[in-house]
């Protein structure tokens, strides 16, 4: 086994071993645990610094196993899977030191860290999966790595929430192994290939791949949480901050954003999905889900779940960069997985540290918080105006692109003015929010002051995770056209899918 | 002589017909058993009547298998009757 | 070589003999047994690997006139599987009886089991099929008799009943094929035979007497009772082993024996029979009050999976497509054998540390016994389907089958029975993980570990490293 070979395995395994140890430590073996924890963590983004330098560089990447005859195992790394590798390896890194500090004494800690490493484990391998039943198989483990820990505090509601979750998911993965089937009947073995590879399949083929497009739109779909297949997303809120931060930033809504993303672009090819008619009605639902998800965020009082159906609409970016063909389009979408991720994440730790510090889950519990925690509530500010597109925030980058995208192809006409209609209802939710915490006075005793304020506002755990994310939010957004930053990386995906 | 083969291989097949019914009606567990051994033995009547070659002997094959069924089918009843007996000793227990 | 051949049916059998001698020495006697079994069922196995098989004549009598042995590729699969889970079974069953219980009635009736399942898979001639089918029905039953209690006796009495008549029905079909072509050798009658009047009648009295064995819905009234009340090893044999040793017989004869005679409507009547298997069998798993109940209904289900393979073969033309199934078929074949004896040794472990296994009074057991809580898991993972798992590999093959051949309608079958699965799956572990507390009495590493190695087996190992399979039992069945 040469690195070549041996290179996307290494990465997948640095944090599958690490977990599987984890699971048989007693729950005593608290530094052991945090030291497995961190040198898997550390191990990985290692790993990923050499993989980004190798691709850069034009090396191939690539792990394959036989399973059965037809069905290869492929760990493959191509600009696409690079960017999201780096994303969920480097998120997991700040968020394995927050979760580490947020369940302190907390029961069943070797359950939870073991669960949690597997997620990661999945989300890097669906991340490298260089054919569609590699990313099924890492799709399908994703889904049982993060049942446990949706459902970890064992309470009724998280019972219920975790069941939800379940039955949406692997009804989706039904749907999606079902349209991977047929398509390796009608095409053979799928690999992920720039440009896709069904373009060259006979014409009197084409009404059974709109109904496979359509199969595997819904079985991805459910993880994206694209309307109406979403209901489960807000009731997985109950998971405790660091799981909500993971499942709604890198590992679950955002593996089903990036199957969306690799089907259009490496199996079907973005012209052939455009010929087929099946863009626009990508780009329908995702424009649906960006309104309703942000209205829908508007009525929520309990922090969490509106970030969650913040999570619906800002997702379903991704899906209509996606829709809005030429590269433009596809450097916004690509770009906003990143930014979505690093947003998101920063506004589920802060949520986290609110609930975690002072007792504080709702909106209205919020007023002065920002001189209570002031470092925690920047975060939360620089990641809110990202959210609503304010430069020089990540977001706003991701949201230039999908406006310039958008005239591009031609659909200006609608795609601009939900643009618009989204920034306009983010700012409806997130500025009231951050009136209260930084302009309005205390007017009542923290619901529960679990931590008190010391040199520091909170643990210091607690509080350098949710301030890098800001920093790098707002590093991505000012240095957006450096070397190796993700739009200059998202250029570069772009430029391979259409071949420029 | 085929008249002779046809009447004891009808005789077999009335025998396992009528065993096998015993066996899955309902009834007393004993008198199963008795039925499934009628049926059995229908079949090996079948089995021996098939071997009988008038002038040209036996065929010695389906005796060797007859011999080994019954044993078989000693070995079945007895079983059988070992289990009915420790149920009827559990529920006496009961 | 061939030797090998006997060997795998005589060592169990000495074993049986042995622990009939010396009771007090059951347990040294039985792992040893074991563990001899397992070297030589994995000698066969390389020995079939290149795809050839073996032939072994005893006391050198002609094909025939005496007891013919043969092992080709999916022989040598089934060979390998049990002996693997019977070596599983066997470490448990040493810890679980207790000293001076029922230990002593359990190791020659194991022992005399395994080798007659072994002769099974082995037997070249329909008449020892015969002999081992009787054999192994009756070390089931007074297998399943062993708990005492008044409900497994009752329950080992319906299954001796079903047994009983279901080897009548066999040897009704084996005295018609030997009337009519007048040879048992499987070789020679598969090179004569005819589709007319008598084959069927054969293929008929045969198919549904092993059916019944195999309990195929809606043959299968008998199993869940019989499993769900024999102790945990017992159980664990049972399911993973017993039935499919018929299930395994039923594929044989249909694919090599009766393969003029057999139609694509004969394979679809067995095709909708599985469905109904699987549809019903998930659904009763679901509605299960206890634990091992739900395992033996989801046994029933599993089962349904194999013969929904039937129509698809009786259709495929040799060639790739067809050996894709027929690995399939052989992979979820497997990865149930591994799962289920899996399942039912944790169900033991969690049966022994709470006393009883209902479902809903299982809360705590996540925390007293996280191994075997694991182990129920990933079981579940193979029983789901979902991968890495045997199972998904060998749904992935009945769908891509139920694609190429035009028969669209398993497919909603496979799903649905996928996703109960998950639902009967989930509910227990749902419960499993759920608040109760539990005293923490640690098991010996004898209780746990071996079905801990076999939910490993169904799930890593088989959803990784099958790839080997497909080679192994491509030939089968084809046409020569």
């Amino acid at each position: 086994m040469t690195l070549a070979t041996s290179l996307p395995l290494l990465i997948v395994l640095s944090s599958l071993i690490p977990g599987l140890v984890i699971f048989f430590l007693p729950e005593t073996a608290h530094r052991l645990r945090t030291s497995l924890n961190m040198l898997g963590a550390v191990t990985k983004l290692a790993l990923v610094a050499v993989l980004v330098w190798g691709v850069s560089q034009g090396h191939t990447y690539e792990t394959a196993w036989q399973l059965a005859p037809g069905l290869h195992l492929v760990l493959h790394a191509d600009a696409l899977s690079v960017l999201f590798v780096v994303l969920s390896s480097l998120l997991w890194l700040v968020t394995t030191v927050y979760a580490i500090g947020y369940l302190e004494g907390s029961p069943h800690r070797s359950r939870f860290f073991g669960f949690f490493s597997l997620c990661v484990t999945a989300t890097v391998g669906l991340a490298l999966a260089g054919n569609l039943v590699t990313f099924i198989i890492f799709y399908e483990a994703l889904t049982l790595a993060t049942y446990p820990l949706v459902a970890h505090r064992g309470t009724p509601e998280a019972i219920r929430g975790a069941r939800i979750y379940l039955a949406y998911t692997l009804g989706g993965g039904a749907l999606l192994l079902l349209g991977a089937i047929w398509l390796q009947h009608l095409a053979g073995p799928v690999n992920f290939v720039y440009g896709g590879v069904l373009d060259a399949l006979p014409p009197e083929l084409h009404p059974q791949l709109r109904w496979i497009f359509l199969l595997l739109m819904v079985g991805l779909g459910v993880k994206a949480a694209i309307v109406p297949l979403h209901g489960w997303l807000p009731r997985a809120m109950v998971a405790p901050a660091p799981v909500s931060a993971l499942l709604h930033a890198v590992a679950v809504v955002k593996a089903g954003a990036f199957g969306i993303v690799r089907v259009v672009y490496d199996v079907y090819g973005v012209e052939f999905t455009a010929r087929l008619g099946l863009l626009t009605a990508l780009g329908v639902m995702a424009a649906i889900t960006i309104v309703y998800g942000s209205v829908m965020a508007l009525y929520q009082d309990n922090l969490k779940k509106r970030l969650a159906y913040s999570t619906v609409s800002q997702v379903s970016y991704i899906a209509l960069g996606t829709a809005l063909f030429g590269p433009l389009g596809t450097i916004g979408g690509v770009v906003h997985l990143v930014h979505q991720g690093i947003m998101k994440i920063t506004l589920f730790f802060a949520a986290g540290n609110y609930a975690e510090t002072l007792g504080v889950h709702r909106v209205r519990e919020m007023n002065g918080i920002g001189r209570r925690m002031p470092g925690t509530t920047v975060a939360f500010s620089v990641a809110a105006l990202g959210m609503i597109g304010i430069p020089p925030v990540a977001g706003f980058v991701s949201k230039w692109y999908l406006g310039l995208g958008a005239v591009n192809a031609g659909m200006a006409v609608w795609v601009v003015p939900v643009l618009v209609a989204s920034s306009v209802l983010n700012a409806a939710y997130f500025l009231p929010i951050l009136y209260r915490a930084w302009f309005r006075d205390a007017t009542a005793p923290w619901p529960a002051e679990h931590i008190p304020a010391r040199r520091l506002e909170t643990t210091g755990a607690l509080l350098w995770p949710p301030v890098i994310t800001a920093s790098l939010a707002l590093l991505t957004g000012l240095f957006a056209s450096a070397p190796f930053s993700p739009l200059n990386w998202a250029t570069l995906i772009a430029s391979r899918e259409y071949g420029l | 002589m085929i008249a002779t083969q046809l009447l004891y291989g009808l005789l077999g097949v009335a025998l396992f017909a009528l065993g096998v019914r015993g066996t899955l009606a309902d009834g007393p567990f004993l008198r199963r058993v008795v039925a499934w051994n009628v049926a059995g033995a229908g079949l090996f009547l079948i089995f021996v009547a098939g071997a009988y070659g008038g002038a040209a002997g036996a065929d010695p094959v389906p005796h060797a298998l007859v011999l080994t069924g019954i044993v078989v089918a000693v070995s079945a009843t007895a079983l059988a009757l070992a289990l009915a007996r420790r149920l009827k000793e559990a529920a006496r227990d009961e | 070589m061939s030797d090998l051949l006997v060997w795998v049916v005589a060592l169990p059998l000495l074993g049986a003999i042995a622990t009939v001698a010396w009771p007090r020495q059951g347990r040294a006697l039985g792992v040893a047994t074991a563990l001899a079994t397992l070297g030589a069922a994995l000698g066969v196995l390389a020995q079939v690997m290149d795809g050839t098989s073996v032939h072994h004549e005893l006391g050198g009598w002609s094909p025939g006139l005496g007891i013919g042995l043969a092992a080709d590729g999916m022989a040598a699969a089934f060979l390998a599987m049990t002996a693997v889970v019977a070596l599983a079974v066997s470490i448990h069953a040493t810890a679980y009886f207790a000293p001076g219980s029922r230990r002593e009635g359990f190791w020659p009736l194991w022992l005399l089991l395994w080798a007659a399942l072994n002769a099974l898979y082995l037997s070249a001639d329909l008449f020892n099929l015969y002999v081992t089918l009787e054999l192994l029905g009756m070390a089931a039953v007074a297998l399943a008799a062993l708990g005492g209690g008044r409900a497994a006796l009752e329950a080992a009495m319906r299954y001796l009943v079903v047994g009983l008549v279901g080897s009548l029905g066999f040897l009704g079909g084996v005295a018609i094929l030997y009337l009519t072509y007048g040879s048992l050798h499987l070789g020679t009658l598969a090179a004569a035979l005819e589709a007319n009047t008598a084959t069927w009648g054969a293929l008929v009295l045969m198919t549904t007497g092993v059916l019944a064995k195999a309990a195929l819905f809606p043959l299968h009234f008998w199993l869940p009772p019989a499993h769900a009340n024999a102790p945990a090893p017992v159980s664990a044999a049972l399911s993973a082993l017993v039935v499919k040793a018929a299930a395994y017989l039923v594929m044989r004869l249909w694919l090599d024996l009766f393969g003029p005679a057999v139609t694509p409507a004969a394979g679809m009547v067995l095709g909708t029979l599985g469905a109904g298997a699987v549809l019903w069998g998930s659904w009763q798993a679901l509605r299960a009050a206890r634990l091992k109940l739900l395992a033996a209904y989801s046994t029933v289900a599993q089962l349904g999976y194999l013969f929904m393979f039937m129509p698809l073969l009786m259709v495929q033309a040799p060639g790739p497509a067809r050996n894709a199934a027929l690995g399939g078929l052989v992979a979820m074949a497997l990865s149930h054998g591994f799962a289920k004896g899996a399942l039912f040794l944790a169900a033991g472990a969690v049966q022994q540390h709470a006393g009883h296994d209902r479902i809903r009074d299982l809360g705590g057991t996540a925390r007293a016994l996280p191994a075997t809580t694991f182990t129920i898991a990933l079981a579940g993972v193979a029983l789901i389907g979902l991968p890495p798992s045997g199972a998904f590999l060998g749904k992935w093959q009945l769908m891509a089958g139920a694609i190429d051949a035009g028969q669209w309608f398993w497919i909603p079958v496979v799903l649905a029975g996928s996703l109960l699965a998950a639902a009967y799956v989930f509910r227990l572990l749902g419960h499993a993980f759920g608040p109760g507390e539990r005293a923490n009495a640690p098991f010996a590493i004898t209780i746990e570990a071996p079905a801990l190695v076999l939910a490993l087996l169904a799930t890593a190992a088989l959803g990784l490293g099958a790839a080997p399979l497909w080679p192994l039992v491509g030939g089968l069945g084809a046409p020569s």
